[in-house]
């Protein structure tokens, strides 16, 4: 018994038990999304964040700790994002015909997203720190945290609410687009990829390979714009 | 395979460095992704070495999202203080901006092709 307890406190001191604990976490979540027939409720990212956060909670665990391990990870976001180069260049040639309803869809998507969000937090009573923080919650989560750092905000609460804002994105733009009868897969996924960045895009890459290519794109430009408009659009709430 | 995840790892570095010697507000990796756009575009090969490899790393990008994720655990006293506020902006700005540039989308695709079926 005391070798178990042993072996559990040099488990718990190296990173490979929460890079394990990850991937497993995520294997779950896909098989509950890939059983539930990618029902846009089950979304493998919200199912694996529970399971590890009562993982966390139940074992005394911090999130520092946890992170060491899951780090290598999260280190993946930055080539994924470059690997997104992939899919725009198989849809080189629908993105070049597109290019001015994409254009129209990234300044109104984006300029909403930004508006509206900061309109609603400041009508709620949100603090400012909270508004700055809140601003980037659309673009992709590295360039959020720089975002939310320069204008005054919390980085890491920034990288959950642009976490929380791709889950809610990845899960309604299904039901939304069907409802309001928009069956344009560019149209779809480049939404997506404005609102609700990589985990929109991840999403999108898994309904059609060509709303994924678009998604890609959206995030990528909004990532840009948002860095332009988020100081400015903050500045009506000073 | 190791010369396509290379290349991508250059790219990116290529786009830090370039983010940060110019102070550009795009963030690294997303100047990475068009510098090997770029590349593809140039060079056929490049895109025939590369197109497997990051089709691979996207096929299971959701993952990538979970460690920040969990981050959440941190912030349980801030959500619970101001979580409807959050939540509410967060639901409904979502919401608009997708039916809003999926809208706009649209509209001008719309306009487009009427022009073009005019021309």
């Amino acid at each position: 018994m005391l070798e178990m307890v042993e072996i559990w406190s040099y488990l718990t001191e190296s990173p490979l038990i929460w890079l394990t604990a990850t991937l497993l976490a995520y294997i779950v979540g896909d098989w509950a999304a890939t059983r539930a027939g990618r029902a846009p409720l089950v979304n493998p990212v919200l199912v694996a964040v529970l399971l590890l956060a009562g993982l966390l909670w139940l074992t005394g665990t911090s999130y520092a700790t946890y992170f060491e391990g899951a780090q290598f990870v999260h280190f993946l976001l930055g080539p994924a994002t470059v690997a997104l180069a992939v899919p725009l260049w198989l849809n080189r040639d629908s993105v070049r015909r597109a290019a001015l309803p994409i254009l129209a869809a990234l300044v109104v998507g984006s300029s909403v997203a930004l508006l509206s969000a900061l309109w609603i937090g400041h009508a709620f009573g949100l603090p400012f720190n909270l508004l700055a923080t809140l601003a980037p919650k659309s673009t992709t989560a590295p360039v959020a945290l720089g975002i939310a750092e320069s204008l005054g905000g919390s980085p890491t609460l920034a990288a959950v609410l642009v976490i929380l804002t791709g889950m809610i994105g990845a899960i309604v733009v299904t039901p939304l687009m069907n409802a309001l009868r928009i069956r344009d897969w560019r149209a779809r996924g480049f939404a997506v990829g404005v609102a609700a960045h990589g985990i929109g895009t991840a999403r999108a890459l898994q309904v059609h390979p060509q709303a994924g290519a678009f998604a890609g794109i959206g995030m990528a430009l909004n990532a840009v714009l948002t860095a332009f408009l988020a100081p400015w659009a903050l500045a009506l709430y000073l | 395979m190791i010369h396509a995840l290379a290349l991508i790892l250059a790219c990116q570095l290529a786009g830090e460095t370039l983010a940060r010697l110019f102070g550009l507000p795009a963030p690294g990796p997303v100047i990475g992704m068009a510098l090997l756009f770029a590349l593809m575009l140039a060079a056929p090969r490049v895109a025939a070495l590369v197109q497997p490899v990051g089709e691979a790393i996207l096929r299971h990008l959701s993952l990538l999202f979970v460690p920040a994720g969990v981050g959440v655990v941190g912030h349980l006293a801030m959500l619970s203080n101001y979580g409807t506020g959050l939540a509410v902006a967060l639901v409904v700005s979502t919401v608009l901006a997708l039916a809003a540039g999926a809208g706009a989308f649209m509209l001008v695709a719309k306009l487009m092709g009427k022009d073009r079926s005019d021309a």
